[in-house]
């Protein structure tokens, strides 16, 4: 990763603003599931994958969803989808809310909403020609096109650049980078509004992630597209995203501003995250304090109660373990769950407290 | 826009894949997985020995009965009364220009002719019965394997159920109480239509295992969730995303049920419930052979040898294909 990390810390030119309104909401989403045991499937325990996140994403803005494996940043993108069904919680896309409609119902909504699948090797199928894979989404949604679907596929290969020549070609033919170029071209062929990138590039070589990543960004302009990036890089994340929501063990633990975020980051968690990206110049590299989180993240099975990190955090007390952090907006924009957060003097619980105190406090997350 | 790499002041070097397709866009023919396989299967010279084989037999089995001679007409004059067995040629078989295969033992009736006859009911039934099986199988396979739940128990079960069943027993006993003329058939007609059924509905747990391991692993493939995600219904998902990648197995294992069907065939038709005589079947004349092979060695080598290479045949096949179209699964 050290050749993306150089520039990255260079911050990309800025896009314009996204407007304000929120084309995707989630509330306090979640998803369990159940552990079945006996010849009864009796329901034993829950695998809590996902426990109440709420976030929104913006029109034209571009939301990270960054957390180590298993914390859930996967299954909240199928959720988001609808390809997983949440067990509890509220999802609100376009205005509308998408949580209870079935299949059936759904099926007009997939055309502003679409997916960029994590591994070009098992989102193609092999034995459909690249004209197909890409066409299929016209002929699943009958939508009509001016010059016929095999002209309308030859362009979008265009723009994700592909040659038209390759329309009669077969997944296997092309290599990793290119794979994922085609499922780009499928996810853009009906023009969404809102595209869920799960781990768009880490199955990729270093060098192609850069084009993919790119590409991305250069289509957001083209087309007015509305990004929730799924990623365990940081760098990535750091390049491609306007806000970055942090996830552990099912949570989101901070969501801020890109540059806020990584350059005051606030959940112990979060710094943690942070200061194991690898500097690639040593020179820099002096100085620089790694936290080493102790022990493994506990499974989620039996979560930890309260504050999930406190078996692992550093500055944990005694209340992180009987009293669950709110999420709020410690300053404009940045919102936290932490009793105890750095780089600010105030805290989570001060501001809930303050809020229950006087009625007219802005503890309001 | 500034990039993590430097490169975006050469678009070219930055993609390279669009460099390539320019060059090499006219070259190289865009090959589909099948016609790997065939190229590969190309190069099997057992397998393609098989191939040809069993294209013969077909040939045979179609256009032959059209070229012999009657397989019901009597020469007794070829019979040696005393003995029972044809009175002339090389350790009397009866082998002449007329009949190159000899004759039968007793009625003197063409053996070439009654191979070739037997032929189209054996692969008749084989493949009618292959046929059964599979839509079966593949149906209630690739059904068990996506849905799961519920619906993979009970067809799981069933396959449990129908691998219990004491086939050969419930074949005979079918035959005995199904009386001529039910559901409007007759004859032969009614026997090879009782043997397809019995042969083809009791083997379909077989392929449908294996296709329902396959939809198993398939099903958790990334382009059924991008299928999904498009809007994508479960009867195009099963048929159209899944069914294409299961064209391998599907094809093998039918090259290879195939001669299990005519060995079933024969064996039925031996025990006295394949096709009525005097239609002649493969294992009919075995039948008639086992009383007399120790004067007329030759009229149980020769129906014998015509199961036996068609069985051979088809399994070469079967496993040139499998290793064609799958060379990891060795």
């Amino acid at each position: 990763m050290s050749t993306s990390e150089t520039t990255t810390d260079a911050a990309p030119a800025e896009r314009p603003a996204p407007s304000g309104e929120p084309l995707l909401q989630v509330e306090d989403l979640g998803k369990h599931f159940p552990v079945t045991a006996g010849l009864l499937r009796r329901q034993v325990a829950a695998v809590k994958a996902v426990d109440g996140v709420s976030f929104s994403v913006r029109r034209g803005e571009t939301l990270g969803l960054v957390g180590e494996s298993g914390c859930g940043k996967s299954t909240t993108g199928r959720m988001i989808m609808r390809l997983l069904d949440p067990s509890f919680g509220r999802i609100t896309f376009d205005g509308r809310d998408i949580t209870a409609l079935s299949q059936r119902q759904l099926r007009p909504y997939r055309r502003d909403l679409q997916m960029i699948f994590q591994d070009p090797y098992s989102s193609l199928n092999p034995r459909k020609t690249v004209g197909a894979i890409v066409g299929a989404p016209f002929h699943l949604q009958n939508v009509q096109t001016e010059h016929g679907v095999k002209k309308a596929v030859q362009e979008i290969l265009e723009l994700v650049g592909l040659s038209p020549e390759h329309y009669n070609r077969y997944p296997h033919e092309f290599s990793g980078g290119q794979r994922q170029r085609i499922g780009i071209a499928r996810t853009l062929a009906l023009k969404p509004k809102l595209i869920i990138a799960d781990e768009p590039v880490s199955a990729l070589d270093v060098s192609v992630q850069a084009q993919v990543v790119n590409l991305l960004e250069d289509l957001q302009d083209e087309l007015d597209l509305t990004y929730v990036v799924i990623a365990h890089d940081l760098s990535v994340v750091r390049h491609i995203s306007d806000r970055v929501a942090v996830m552990y063990l099912g949570k989101i633990v901070e969501v801020a501003d890109r540059n806020d975020l990584y350059e005051r980051p606030m959940h112990p968690y979060t710094n943690a995250l942070l200061s194991a990206v690898p500097v690639p110049d040593p020179s820099r590299r002096e100085g620089r304090e790694r936290i080493r989180l102790q022990g493994d993240v506990p499974s989620p099975l039996d979560p930890p109660p309260a504050c999930r990190f406190h078996t692992r955090c550093w500055k944990a007390q005694d209340i992180c373990k009987q009293q669950e952090p709110p999420l709020v907006a410690l300053s404009p924009g940045h919102e936290v769950a932490c009793h105890f957060p750095e780089n600010t003097t105030v805290s989570a619980t001060d501001l809930v407290a303050k809020a229950e105190a006087g009625p007219s406090g802005s503890g309001d997350a | 826009m500034t990039t993590p790499i430097e490169v975006s002041g050469s678009e070219s070097e930055a993609q390279p894949e669009a460099v390539l397709a320019g060059v090499g866009a006219k070259q190289i023919q865009g090959r589909s997985l099948g016609q790997i396989a065939w190229l590969r299967l190309r190069r099997d010279k057992v397998a393609l020995t098989g191939g040809v084989i069993v294209v013969l037999l077909i040939v045979v089995a179609i256009v032959g009965p059209f070229l012999v001679q009657s397989p019901l007409t009597y020469h007794q004059d070829l019979i040696d009364p005393t003995f029972n067995r044809p009175n002339s040629g090389i350790w009397h078989t009866g082998i002449s220009g007329d009949h190159w295969l000899g004759v039968e033992p007793g009625t003197g009736r063409d053996m070439l002719a009654r191979i070739v006859h037997g032929a189209r009911i054996s692969l008749l039934v084989a493949f009618l019965a292959t046929l059964l099986s599979v839509v079966i199988g593949v149906v209630l396979g690739i059904t068990a394997g996506y849905f799961g739940r519920w619906v993979d128990t009970v067809i799981s079960r069933a396959m449990d159920a129908f691998l219990a069943f004491p086939l050969l027993l419930f074949a005979i006993a079918l035959v005995g109480v199904v009386s001529d003329g039910a559901f409007g058939l007759k004859g032969n007609g009614l026997r090879v239509s009782v043997l397809v059924f019995v042969i083809g509905f009791f083997n379909w747990p077989y392929i449908g295992r294996v296709i329902r391991g396959q939809t198993l692993s398939l099903r958790e493939r990334e382009f059924v969730d991008a299928a999904r995600s498009l809007g994508a219904r479960n009867g195009y998902i099963l048929f159209k995303e899944l069914l294409p990648n299961l064209v391998a197995p599907i094809l093998v294992y039918s090259t290879l049920l195939i001669p299990t069907n005519i060995l079933f065939e024969a064996a039925l038709s031996f025990l006295g419930v394949g096709v009525i005589p005097p239609t002649p079947s493969w294992g009919g004349m075995l039948t008639l052979a086992v009383p007399i092979y120790s004067s007329d060695p030759m009229y149980m080598i020769v129906p014998g040898l015509a199961i036996f290479i068609t069985v051979l045949a088809f399994n070469l096949l079967g496993d040139g294909l499998r290793d064609a179209l799958d060379p990891r699964a060795k």
